[in-house]
């Protein structure tokens, strides 16, 4: 028994459990967007928003969090960095205490670790990836398919599920609530920890750091081979400016991980980023879209780079950038 | 030890394409595997060819059709196949547990040590299959994996998870487990003419719900897809029209007045 009881009133049934995300000390963004877009369901539900802070520096992290909109936070103190077992231990623990209607969680790569499990383990209809939901009786979610050429609905059946929501769709909470910061006592079950961190690896150093460079060429799958990638060599040349690129020319080998532009690679803000041959994928934009200036080339005018793109041209890039190496070097 | 490979046929829409009711139009649909599961497929043989795994079984959720997409992972040398699929789910928008339910089923009648599975399936960017599963079947597991050795005398798998922001977690997994993998963590072979040949005489065993103890009930998923659209564009982008020279050479005056190449 602990304080967390005392805030159910009984299992009102409307409530929301929203679990936030930190590494290596810091509280991620996606935190106070999941505060913004849980008490959003809270309200629609009619119950409280309730958030679980797991491991790491707790205290600190409660005082963050301490938004309007959020009833109380429950702190679990075990463990440094994130941990599987751990969190899940935690939300079902927590589920347990507080009987919420949703628990919400981040589809990031640590939510992603431990989300399903967690779902599972409480047969809850599981819906990743939301970038924006309705209430009306029912859950209904917004969320894209086929690398976001589509968006779709999909409505789930039942009282309680879980979900996890994109980073970056909701705007982050703001300001100073009065949440009541409740420690909560968990009893880990230490031999259900079965993945153990050893520690943490930073990649994409080396002589190139694509996140000072004031303009940048950007290469992504449209340049189809290895060979053609001195096309856009020759292009960065003439411009005067540094080559990066998207995941999949990085995967290939083609490129080393420092020229990668993206979630997994470098956030850049460039005062100039021409996409070349880069359809815009969700994880490739969180990388570039503070850029000052955003110039896409790509065949397909529906690709989503032309939604955050300032300049477009809809073509072929083997026609383009001759023309525009030509315009720089003739 | 023997490992079980998750694959998935995914389809791909192309530049055009048109909407019917909540799916694209048939025409417009190009089936391939999935871009993950080809990482896992060959984690998995490797493994095979580094005398780690005994056999690599590749189990896939799908109409017949799929076969076409499952024999490419026999191509590139895994040994045999399980293909799970059911009339009664041809209308369903298959849910986590539902697929998970299969899947169950499936690792109780192979008893493998390591499951590999994609981060996510192209086409619905689910990204929760493998995990949901590992709790099911009482697995541990790691998601996100894009460096991996097994030591399988030790009874752990020594992975690097790819976190955001170009960090990874050095983690260790015991075995059993599910590894959802993510691209780059192999270079994924393409099949070879021999491969291919082989694959048409290795075999694919095709399972009903009946095959696996399975009623409709137990995988009915809680999930309905209502709607598909299109998203509005939210371009305010400038688009620069007229051929490829003229197109540059506007986009090259832009170029200039922003301060680049000078």
């Amino acid at each position: 028994m602990n304080a967390a009881d005392l805030a159910t009133d009984g299992g009102a049934g409307g409530d929301v459990l929203a679990v936030v995300d930190h590494r290596r000390g810091d509280l991620r963004d996606v935190s106070f967007e999941l505060i913004t877009a849980g008490s959003e369901l809270a309200e629609a539900l009619g119950g409280e928003l309730h958030l679980a802070v797991v491991s790491g520096d707790v205290e600190r992290f409660a005082e963050e969090l301490d938004r309007p909109g959020v009833a109380a936070i429950h702190t679990v103190t075990d463990g440094e960095e994130f941990d599987h077992g751990v969190y899940q231990q935690a939300v079902e623990a927590l589920d347990a205490d507080l009987s919420p209607a949703a628990i919400v969680m981040p589809n990031s790569v640590n939510g992603l670790d431990y989300a399903p499990a967690v779902a599972e383990a409480l047969d809850l209809p599981l819906v990743t990836d939301a970038v924006d939901f309705s209430y009306d009786g029912g859950l209904s979610v917004t969320r894209e398919m086929y690398g976001s050429k589509v968006e779709t609905t999909v409505d789930v059946a039942g009282d309680r599920f879980a979900l996890t929501i994109r980073g970056g769709e909701w705007p982050a909470a703001e300001g100073t609530g009065d949440a009541a910061i409740e420690p909560f006592d968990l009893e880990i079950d230490e031999a259900a920890l079965g993945a153990r961190v050893q520690g943490f690896e930073e990649v994409g150093g080396g002589d190139v750091d694509i996140s000072e460079a004031e303009v940048l060429v950007s290469v992504g799958r449209g340049i189809e081979e290895e060979e053609n990638l001195d096309l856009v060599r020759d292009l960065a040349d003439a411009l005067g400016a540094t080559l990066s690129s998207s995941r999949p020319i990085v995967d290939n080998g083609w490129l080393p991980k420092n020229r990668q532009v993206g979630q997994s690679g470098k956030v850049v803000t460039p005062k100039v980023y021409i996409a070349v041959g880069i359809s815009g994928a969700v994880q490739h934009v969180a990388g570039m879209k503070g850029s000052e200036t955003i110039v896409a080339i790509n065949t397909d005018p529906n690709a989503p780079i032309f939604d955050i793109a300032d300049y477009g041209i809809v073509g072929d890039l083997f026609d383009v950038v001759p023309e525009l190496i030509e315009e720089f070097e003739g | 030890m023997k490992v079980l490979v998750t694959v998935k046929e995914v389809a791909e829409v192309g530049d055009d394409f048109a909407i019917e009711g909540t799916g694209i139009a048939e025409s417009d649909l190009e089936y391939d595997l999935n871009e993950w599961d080809d990482y896992a497929v060959e984690a998995g043989v490797q493994l095979a060819e580094a005398d780690v795994a005994d056999e690599v079984v590749a189990v896939t959720i799908g109409p017949e059709r799929s076969e076409e997409t499952i024999r490419m992972a026999l191509a590139k040398g895994a040994d045999r196949a399980v293909r799970v699929w059911d009339d009664a789910l041809t209308e369903e928008f298959l849910d986590v547990a539902g697929k998970v339910s299969l899947l169950e089923a499936v690792v109780a009648e192979e008893e493998p040590d390591l499951v590999l599975s994609g981060v996510q399936a192209a086409d619905d960017s689910f990204g929760a299959t493998g995990v949901a599963l590992a709790d099911r079947i009482g697995f541990e597991h790691a998601a996100v994996v894009n460096d991996l050795e097994v030591a399988a005398d030790a009874g752990v798998a020594n992975v690097h998870r790819e976190l955001e922001g170009g960090v990874e977690e050095l983690t260790e997994v015991d075995l059993p487990a599910v590894l959802t993998v993510q691209t780059g963590l192999n270079e994924p072979r393409y099949a070879s003419l021999r491969g291919i040949r082989q694959a048409q005489r290795k075999e694919i065993a095709a399972k009903e719900l009946s095959d696996l103890g399975l009623s409709a009930e137990e995988v009915a998923s809680a999930l309905t897809l209502t709607e598909m659209y299109e998203p509005e564009s939210e371009s305010d982008a400038e688009m620069i029209e007229g051929d490829a020279g003229e197109a540059a050479g506007r986009l090259a005056e832009v170029l200039r007045e922003k301060g680049v190449g000078a």
